[in-house]
C-alpha cells in the first residue's frame, strides 16, 4: 500500500498504471468488449479488389489481409501479450530468483560455478538464443513463453547473486545461524524480505522486455502462430500491405511501444522509489 | 598486467567453448534428423545411413563434439540444409556488409546517447531533462521492427528521401543505421545522465567551479573523462542487443548481412545457419568484452587489475 502511494504521487508513474490496468482490463474482459469474433472473415471486410478497408465507423480501426476486425483481433491479442509477458516473466523471475540466491548464499565452489554458468548465458545474443530455441521447438504459446524465460533469467540471477551477498553478511543473518536456524529458514525467512523491492523492480521491467521478444519472435514468424492474435504476429500478418494499409502495421506497433514503455516507466519509478541507493538521483 | 591479460584470454577461450558445447547440444537434440532433411523426403533409408555415415552422426556424442570442434577450429560451420554450400562460405559473403552497419550504427548510438546523457544531467529536474528522458525510455522501449517498419514508411514511401532498400551506395546506409543508432542511444543517454550527475557532484568539481571554469570546460576537461567509464564496459555488454537488432533491421530494410542470412534461415528451419550465426554473435560478445576489460585499465589507472 505504501508503495502505491508512493508510485501515485510520481504523475508519470500514475499514468502508467492506469494504462496498464486498462490494458489488463481490455485482455481480461475481451469477449465482452470487442464489438467482432476475433477470427470471422467478414464478405463486406475487404474491398472489391480484395484489400483491407481502411477504418471506419463499421470497422473502427479497420479491417486486416482476410477482412477481420482489426479492433477485435487487437482487443484479443492483448491477451497473447499479456499472458505470455507474465508467464515468461514469472519463469525467468523464479528461476533467477532461485539461482541467484542460492548461487549467493553457498558462495565457494558451487555458487561461483552457477555464475560462471550466467557468464555463459550472457555471451548469447539473447534474441539469436530465442530464435534458435524458438525455430528448434515448434512454437505454441507455452513455448515461445518458456524461451523467453530461458533467456531473460540470467539479468534477474546476476542482481540477485549480489545483493544475496551482501545481505548474508549482515549481523541478523549471523545471528539467526547462531542461534541455530536452518539454511532453508534463514533463506526463506531473514534473506528473501529483502530481495523483495528488487524482485518487484525486476518483474515490472521483465515485462517489458518480455512483450518486445515475443513481438519479435511473433514478427519473424517464429513466436505465437495464427490465427491466435498477438501484437506481433498481427504486425507479421500484415506487413506486406504496410504501404497501402499502413494503420495494420502501425496501430498494433503503437500498442507494443506503449504497454513496453508503461512497464518500463514504473518499473524506473518503482526502482527510485524503493532502492536507497538511487534516492536523490532524480 | 601480463598475467591480467592471460587471465582474461582464458575467460574468453572458456566461454567460447561452453558456447560451442551449446550450440553443438542444440543442434544434438534437434527433433529433426539432418541426414532426412539433407537427402530429401523421397530418400531410401539406405541413403539416409550414408548421409548419416558421411556426417559421422553414426558416432557417440563426445566424438561427434570432438568433430564440430575440430571443424570449427578451421573455420568451417557445416553445410547448410536447403543452401548445399558451406555455411562458412555463406558466413564469409555476408559479414562484411553487417559489420560496416555495425560500425556506422554504434558511432551514432555514442554521438546521441553522450550527447543527449551530458545535456540531460546538466539541466537536470527541468523540463528539457524530462523530455529527454521520456525519450529514450520511448527508444528503449519501441522494438526495432516497428521503428525500421516506420521509418521506411515515412522517409522512403511518402517522401520518398531514401531507396526502399537495398546495399552498395551511402545513401543505403542513412535509414538502417539511424534506425539502430536512435534505438541503441537510449540506454547509453540513461547510463551517461547519471554516471555524469555522480561525477559532478564530486568535489574537484565543485573546486574548478569555485575557481571560475565555465561549465563547458568543466564538462570537457574534468567530467567527461570520469563519467565516460560505465559507457566503455556498456559497449562491449551491448554487442549482443545489437547482433539481435540486426536481425530484423537487415531483414526489414534487405541488407545482405548475415543477420539478414540469419532470418531467411528461420524461414527455412536451416539450423546450421543460424547456429553458425548466433556462435558468430557470441564470439563477437566476448571479443567486445574482451577489449572493453583490457582498455577500461588504461583509460582509469585506479582499475588496479586485481
Amino acid at each position: 500500500m505504501k508503495t502505491f502511494k508512493q508510485i501515485m504521487r510520481r504523475k508519470v508513474a500514475a499514468v502508467c498504471l492506469v494504462v496498464i490496468f486498462l490494458i489488463f482490463t481490455a485482455a481480461i474482459f475481451a469477449p465482452l468488449l470487442a464489438p467482432y469474433s476475433p477470427n470471422e472473415q467478414f464478405k463486406d471486410g475487404l474491398t472489391l479488389q480484395g484489400a483491407p478497408i481502411a477504418p471506419n465507423s463499421q470497422y473502427l480501426l479497420g479491417t486486416d489481409l482476410l477482412g477481420r476486425d482489426l479492433l477485435s483481433r487487437l482487443i484479443y491479442g492483448a491477451r497473447t501479450s499479456l499472458v505470455v509477458g507474465i508467464l515468461a516473466n514469472g519463469v525467468a523471475l523464479l528461476l533467477g530468483t532461485t539461482i541467484g540466491l542460492v548461487a549467493g548464499y553457498l558462495r565457494g565452489r558451487l555458487g561461483s560455478l552457477i555464475m560462471r554458468v550466467t557468464d555463459l548465458m550472457m555471451a548469447f545474443p539473447a534474441l539469436l538464443l530465442a530464435i534458435t530455441l524458438a525455430a528448434i521447438f515448434s512454437p505454441s504459446l507455452l513455448i515461445v513463453a518458456l524461451v523467453i524465460a530461458m533467456v531473460n533469467w540470467v539479468q534477474v540471477a546476476r542482481v540477485i547473486y549480489t545483493q544475496t551477498i551482501a545481505i548474508s553478511e549482515r549481523e541478523f543473518v549471523e545471528a539467526s545461524r547462531s542461534i541455530g536456524a536452518s539454511n532453508r529458514r534463514i533463506l526463506v525467512k531473514h534473506i528473501l524480505p529483502h530481495l523483495m523491492p528488487t524482485i518487484l523492480v525486476w518483474g515490472t521491467l521483465g515485462i517489458a522486455t518480455t512483450v518486445l521478444l515475443e513481438a519479435t519472435l511473433s514478427f519473424l514468424g517464429i513466436g505465437v502462430r495464427p490465427p491466435t492474435p498477438s501484437w506481433g504476429n498481427i504486425i507479421f500478418e500484415n506487413q506486406t500491405y504496410f504501404i497501402t494499409a499502413p494503420w495494420l502495421v502501425f496501430i498494433p506497433g503503437l500498442a507494443i511501444i506503449t504497454l513496453a514503455l508503461c512497464f518500463n516507466l514504473l518499473g524506473d519509478t518503482l526502482r527510485d522509489e524503493l532502492d536507497p541507493t538511487q534516492r536523490g538521483r532524480q | 598486467m601480463l598475467n591480467y591479460v592471460l587471465r582474461r584470454l582464458a575467460q574468453a577461450g572458456l566461454i567460447l567453448l561452453g558456447v560451442s558445447f551449446i550450440t553443438f547440444a542444440l543442434l544434438y537434440v534437434l527433433p529433426a534428423d539432418p541426414a532426412v532433411q539433407i537427402a530429401g523426403r523421397s530418400a531410401t533409408p539406405e541413403t539416409v545411413a550414408s548421409i548419416r555415415a558421411q556426417l559421422g552422426l553414426d558416432q557417440p556424442l563426445l566424438a561427434q563434439y570432438w568433430n564440430y570442434l575440430s571443424n570449427l577450429a578451421q573455420g568451417d560451420f557445416g553445410r547448410s540444409y536447403l543452401q548445399k554450400t558451406e555455411v562458412s562460405t555463406l558466413i564469409q559473403s555476408r559479414i562484411g556488409p553487417s559489420l560496416s552497419l555495425m560500425f556506422f550504427a554504434i558511432l551514432i548510438e555514442l554521438i546521441i546517447g553522450l550527447s543527449a546523457g551530458i545535456y540531460s544531467a546538466m539541466r537536470r529536474g527541468k523540463l528539457s531533462d524530462n523530455v529527454v528522458m521520456v525519450s529514450s525510455f520511448i527508444a528503449i522501449s519501441a522494438p526495432q521492427f516497428i521503428i525500421s517498419i516506420f521509418v521506411l514508411y515515412i522517409f522512403a514511401v511518402k517522401l520518398g528521401w531514401f531507396p526502399i532498400g537495398g546495399y552498395g551506395r551511402p545513401i543505403h546506409y542513412v535509414l538502417p543505421a539511424l534506425t539502430l543508432g536512435i534505438l541503441g542511444s537510449g540506454w547509453y543517454s540513461r547510463v551517461m545522465r547519471s554516471s555524469m550527475i555522480d561525477v559532478l557532484r564530486q568535489d574537484y568539481i565543485r573546486t574548478a567551479r569555485a575557481k571560475g571554469a565555465p561549465i563547458s570546460r568543466i564538462i570537457r576537461v574534468h567530467a567527461f573523462k570520469n563519467a565516460v567509464l560505465p559507457i566503455i564496459a556498456m559497449i562491449g555488454l551491448d554487442i549482443g542487443i545489437f547482433m539481435g537488432g540486426i536481425v530484423v533491421v537487415e531483414s526489414v530494410f534487405g541488407w545482405p548481412g548475415i543477420g539478414q542470412l540469419a532470418w531467411q534461415a528461420i524461414q527455412r528451419v536451416d539450423i546450421p545457419i543460424i547456429m553458425a550465426v548466433t556462435l558468430v554473435s557470441a564470439i563477437a560478445i566476448v571479443i567486445g568484452n574482451l577489449i572493453a576489460d583490457l582498455i577500461a585499465p588504461f583509460v582509469d589507472p585506479r582499475i588496479r587489475l586485481k
